[in-house]
């Protein structure tokens, strides 16, 4: 799979450093079923009350929405135990009408652009 | 193609594109000959701002005859025409609800329903025509009453779910309004006898057999006995909703009961369910898959419950968003997908 999942490079809102130099994300957090066009992504939010965790999840699926092929089928969650409304957090990241609703925000869709704007990009 | 001990397939007869974005709702005219002799008109809305109608010619194929656009700012969430078919509302993630009016081969914006503080998700019409209903975000569903002259007025606000509501649908004999939402639950709202006003007689949560998470599409058979939800849970449920039409004021209302639950079709939400007139159950979801269902016939003594009549699997090549039968032809059935197609399908028995 060398898809750009191996390297999110995705920059927390709130710190310089990509998602997966903070840990937010790592390799062993995505699961990709290649047969059942299935990805799924658990995600560590950087702390556990961070208001930003929405934001993360959202970027993390903008990126695989533009970078893997339509037919994926992408679930995005929290990890358990590490953020206090979890449950409300991933069922608002995988509602899709939601997240349509909420990427036609010029503002929400700003901070997402900027987070996934690339300073380096390494395709493996 | 799964088929279950009846001969029946579904055939893709056209496929429609040119959406620049997904298809988030269809909407067959109940009475298309009122808008220039047109023998079936299909609406669709979609993520790219505008609204299509789909006509069909001399050829038996749909066509686009026309392109609402540059009247809403952002997604056309879902579509419903008049009882009479010379109207069409459209309703917008830009919180508005407009209402077109055919004229004369074109369909003019006459009036722009506005109130909902985020986006609209749904909007439906009464069969009596007095009535249109939206729903909203901001968790209200709203009641409208027809006025002459193409005005609007707002008749009713309705509180009562905690979270974003994803659709209306009005009962199809009676006054009778049912709402789903992201908080799992059906509402059914009607109007107190005497004060008109208008409020929550029954609500359907976990505790009454129903859905284990967001509730996003409800139905009703041509005879109004019968209601179908679909769910982020994975099922599809079906009530008894036939005290709706068997009892009188007096009585108050009798509740609705579940029914039975179909699980175990669909791997992925079931975005939209929806009855024809002769007892099919199409449902559409997030697996690409669409399937039919009928009332397994012969249970005098149980409850009814229904089969797997047959599934289409990759029936489209993303997420189906809506099924809508058309009225006016039983076996033709539409759907709509995030893939920005819409297919055309007839259900056809082989022997």
């Amino acid at each position: 799979m060398s898809y750009a999942l191996q390297n999110l490079d995705i920059k927390d809102p709130e710190h310089p450093y990509s998602l997966e130099e903070l840990k937010v994300v790592s390799e062993d957090s995505i699961e990709v079923d290649d047969k059942l066009s299935h990805v799924r992504v658990v995600f560590t939010p950087t702390v556990e009350h961070c208001s930003m965790a929405t934001i993360i999840g959202l970027c993390i699926r903008v990126k695989l929405m533009r970078s893997l092929p339509s037919r994926f089928k992408v679930d995005i969650l929290v990890a358990p135990g590490t953020h206090e409304t979890e449950a409300s957090i991933n069922k608002q990241l995988n509602d899709k009408e939601r997240v349509a609703a909420a990427l036609e925000n010029p503002n929400l869709l700003e901070i997402v652009e900027e987070c996934l704007s690339p300073s380096f990009q390494t395709w493996t | 193609m799964e088929l279950l001990d009846s001969n029946v397939d579904l055939k893709e007869l056209q496929k429609l594109q040119g959406h620049a974005d997904r298809v988030w709702g269809l909407a067959w005219n109940p009475a298309p000959h009122n808008c220039g002799g047109a023998s079936a008109m299909l609406a669709s809305c979609s993520g790219d701002k505008t609204l299509r109608i789909w006509q069909m010619g001399p050829t038996h194929r749909l066509d686009c005859s026309t392109i609402l656009e540059d009247t809403h700012t952002r997604t056309v969430r879902s579509c419903a025409w008049s009882p009479c078919g010379k109207f069409l509302a459209t309703a917008s993630f830009d919180s508005t609800t407009a209402i077109w009016k055919y004229v004369g081969g074109d369909f003019e914006c006459v009036a722009t329903l506005e109130g909902h503080e985020n986006e609209v998700k749904s909007v439906t019409w009464s069969s009596s025509g007095t009535f249109l209903a939206t729903c909203s975000r901001d968790k209200t569903v709203w009641i409208w009453e027809v006025q002459p002259g193409d005005e609007y007025d707002c008749v009713a606000v309705l509180q009562g779910h905690s979270q974003d509501v994803k659709m209306v649908q009005w009962h199809p004999l009676v006054d009778v309004l049912v709402s789903v939402s992201y908080d799992n639950s059906i509402k059914v709202w009607a109007e107190d006898g005497d004060s008109d006003d208008w409020h929550c007689v029954q609500t359907l949560n976990e505790g009454s057999s129903g859905h284990a998470s967001t509730v996003w599409s409800v139905a009703f058979n041509s005879s109004g006995d019968r209601m179908v939800t679909s769910s982020d849970d994975l099922t599809l449920k079906i009530w008894d909703t036939s005290s709706a039409i068997s009892q009188t004021d007096t009585e108050g209302f009798a509740s609705w009961r579940h029914l039975c639950t179909l699980s175990g079709y669909h791997g992925r939400t079931i975005f939209s369910a929806h009855w024809s007139s002769e007892g099919i159950i199409a449902s559409g979801a997030g697996d690409d898959a669409l399937c039919l269902f009928v009332e397994e016939k012969g249970n005098s003594i149980e409850e009814p419950s229904y089969r797997l009549l047959l599934k289409k699997e990759k029936a489209h090549d993303m997420d189906i968003n809506s099924v809508r039968w058309n009225p006016k032809d039983q076996r033709i059935l539409a759907s709509a997908s995030d893939d920005g197609t819409i297919k055309i399908w007839e259900v056809r028995e082989i022997s």
